[in-house]
């Protein structure tokens, strides 16, 4: 009897405690990873705080915010990520449906052609980006060239704003489209084939199922690969830092042209060392990136199953 | 037996593994291991293996990175007080900010540094020396200034390409601009008279007596008259089509070498060896060098540092001062043509009748030995480089035609009073 008694107890013991037992691991470096830093960042921002000088610091409040905020180079550096935001993002996902699509038709050596699409993912971003500014290049790059073939003449890709941002938004595209597209790739394979059967005895055509019945189905993963895509490109670094290389790579191009609110932290934070300035920049940034996921998720919500 | 055996086998390894991992400063012997990190070419690796020899107890590691990667890592390391290696190498550019907290490195003067203080330029021996008095490097090399310029260009144009009468072209600036345009008259095709307005800016900077800031490390770049001066022979330059538009250290400027993009660059000696190693085997003998015009100036140079967190640090300092001694000096000079910052190698006649082959066997030698004799040492602020930055990417603005000079120079005053 009391041996029995004794397993119901641990029994109960057991169902009661270890599935948190289970999740903790996750806590725990969520803890250490994830929320710890948040929250060091969000107090190192209040402080006046040099990189070098750590014993230096001092608490200052919401002055390094109240400066951000009248700062022109940063409104600047936010309107550049909002660009690229959306030439990235958009270009995105819609390429990446129509190479899911395609992907899901019935193609000799379709294998091949689905492990390649995530190649340009698996790639060292640094070596991508390196090659993309050669391809870029103002005299002997690979697209002048061929621009040149038709007429269109020397472009300064560097140099202007509009330009820079399409250098950069081909490089992200290209890195991130095959990702989203094996993503929706495998959704569109657990659509029901009767539906498509049903569609074509009504008389739809291949267009008019792609839209009416293929992308609302696939509403779960758009808003998945909009979310995921809009937190990677909000805060863009590595390329438009690696896009002008050398000393003045922090500043994005001569005039800021280019230059990330990801980058403008970099800038403040690592040429500057004003660590106070840099993590109050993180904090607004971590706003911001929450509020344009919000914006895409509404967005990618009214996307209706009819 | 055997479990036993491979047990103990098992745990020898494991023993290994765990002392190599963490064995940064013992190497396997007993040799003590020191690490130095360098950027860009500082001709060190045969002293590095000469210095072993002398010093059979002794092992070095070099590791070298890109300019700005090397500094950024290297503030992130003494931030951190961790990753710095036992000697690092610091810029001219950067050396001012890092001294403002000299409590992050060794302080030299403790270590026998003050007796050593006769080896170098006065000036270059209190550019690492702290506002109280500690001093955090050692001197390297002066950036000294001189042109660099390709014969066979200047003859396809009709200009002389014997080096006394280049230098005669241009004993200013001014005259400079001017043999420019005379230049881009009969230039042959794609090729300008200079890389890129930066780099003429900063030789010009360089040899101002007042830089970008005054002695109490007030900021005067805006009311600075002669660096003013300076911008706007340098923006005309732009605006006549001299310029070929390439930012320096970058890998379109260094493309710009191999397909022979311009045909002058200004040259501080540790340029010579970029040079060389950018335009390859094929330009041997077509590059030369001659005089700057208006006279002496710096551009660059460096410091060797001990980070305080190093775990050999007494080391670490003989090895640096081993490194920065004249005879050493002597030695980069001749491999990797870096200028000495010590005075009594400038009579030496062994470093003054050096003449460079790559370069037409230009008497290199005589030609920066003069140039660092002639050198008026200018004040450099905490934020020098920063600004060095700002007025490159202003001078590009008005190359890339995205403003004009006086739109362009009001920004950059803005910006660095920031």
């Amino acid at each position: 009897m009391v041996l029995m008694d004794k397993t119901t107890r641990r029994h109960r013991w057991d169902t009661k405690f270890s599935p948190y037992a289970y999740v903790t691991p996750y806590f725990l470096i969520f803890g250490v990873f994830g929320l710890f830093p948040l929250l060091y960042t969000i107090w190192v921002s209040l402080q006046h705080r040099n990189l070098l000088d750590e014993g230096g610091a001092y608490l200052v409040w919401f002055d390094n915010y109240a400066t951000l905020f009248a700062d022109p180079y940063f409104w600047n550096s936010m309107g550049n990520t909002l660009s690229l935001w959306m030439l990235t993002t958009v270009p995105q996902i819609l390429f990446a449906l129509g190479i899911a699509a395609l992907l899901n038709r019935k193609v000799r050596t379709r294998t091949l052609f689905r492990m390649g699409v995530i190649l340009p993912n698996i790639t060292s971003v640094a070596a991508v980006t390196i090659i993309f500014a050669q391809l870029f290049g103002r005299d002997f790059g690979l697209v002048n060239w061929v621009l040149d073939l038709f007429g269109a003449g020397q472009i300064d890709w560097q140099a202007g704003t509009a330009t820079s941002h399409i250098a950069i938004a081909v490089m992200v595209v290209w890195r991130w489209t095959g990702y989203h597209a094996l993503i929706f790739l495998a959704s569109m394979q657990a659509i029901s084939p009767s539906l498509y059967e049903a569609a074509t005895l009504d008389g739809a055509s291949g267009w008019q199922q792609f839209w009416r019945i293929t992308v609302p189905l696939l509403r779960p993963q758009i808003i998945f690969t909009t979310i995921i895509a809009t937190t990677g490109n909000m805060r863009l670094l590595a390329e438009p830092l690696l896009f002008n290389p050398g000393a003045a790579a922090a500043t994005g191009g001569s005039d800021r042209q280019f230059q990330t609110a990801a980058l403008y932290l970099y800038e403040q934070g690592f040429t500057k060392y004003d660590f106070g300035y840099s993590s109050a920049i993180a904090v607004v940034l971590a706003i911001a990136t929450i509020i344009v996921a919000g914006f895409g998720y509404l967005v990618t919500k009214r996307i209706q199953t009819d | 037996m055997r479990p036993k055996a491979l047990a103990i086998g098992c745990f020898a390894l494991a023993t290994a593994v765990v002392l190599s991992g963490c064995g940064s400063d013992t190497a396997s012997g007993g040799k003590t291991k020191l690490t130095i990190g360098l950027f860009g070419n500082f001709g060190y690796a045969e002293l590095l293996k000469e210095y072993e020899s002398l010093h059979p107890d002794i092992e070095i590691s070099d590791r070298t990175a890109s300019y700005s990667d090397h500094h950024k890592n290297l503030a992130a390391h003494l931030a951190t007080s961790s990753g710095t290696a036992d000697i690092e190498a610091v810029d001219t550019g950067y050396i001012n900010q890092f001294k403002a907290t000299p409590d992050k490195f060794v302080d030299l003067n403790t270590k026998g540094g003050d007796q050593l203080k006769d080896r170098w330029l006065s000036w270059k021996w209190e550019g690492s020396l702290s506002k109280d008095g500690k001093q955090i490097g050692y001197g390297t090399d002066i950036g000294g200034l001189a042109i660099c310029y390709r014969r066979d260009m200047l003859e396809a144009a009709g200009l002389p390409a014997d080096r006394d009468a280049v230098a005669a072209l241009w004993p200013t600036w001014q005259e400079f601009m001017d043999t420019g345009k005379k230049f881009q008259e009969k230039a042959p095709e794609g090729v300008k008279w200079f890389d890129g307005g930066p780099t003429v800016l900063n030789a010009i900077v360089g040899q101002a007596s007042v830089g970008y800031y005054d002695k109490t490390d007030k900021i005067v770049v805006g009311e600075n008259k002669e660096i003013k001066d300076a911008w706007d022979m340098v923006v005309k330059g732009v605006q006549d089509g001299l310029s070929a538009k390439l930012l320096y250290s970058t890998p379109v400027w260094n493309t710009g070498f191999k397909q022979g993009q311009f045909a002058t660059v200004t040259c501080p000696a540790w340029q010579m060896a970029k040079i060389k190693d950018q335009s390859g085997p094929e330009a041997a003998g077509k590059w030369d060098v001659t005089s700057v015009p208006g006279g002496g100036g710096n551009w660059g140079g460096s410091y060797l540092t001990v980070p305080k967190s190093g775990k050999n640090v007494d080391k670490a300092v003989e090895l640096a001062a081993w490194l920065t001694a004249p005879e050493q000096q002597a030695k980069v000079f001749k491999n990797a043509g870096l200028l000495p910052s010590t005075p009594k190698l400038y009579e030496d006649p062994s470093i003054v009748d050096y003449k460079n082959e790559y370069f037409n066997n230009a008497p290199i030698g005589k030609l920066f030995t003069d140039a660092a004799k002639a050198l008026n040492p200018q004040y450099q602020g905490p934020k020098a480089g920063d600004i060095q930055t700002a007025i490159g990417n202003a001078m590009q603005r008005v190359e890339q035609g995205k403003q004009n000079g006086e739109e362009s120079w009001q920004q950059f005053v803005g910006d660095v009073q920031k």
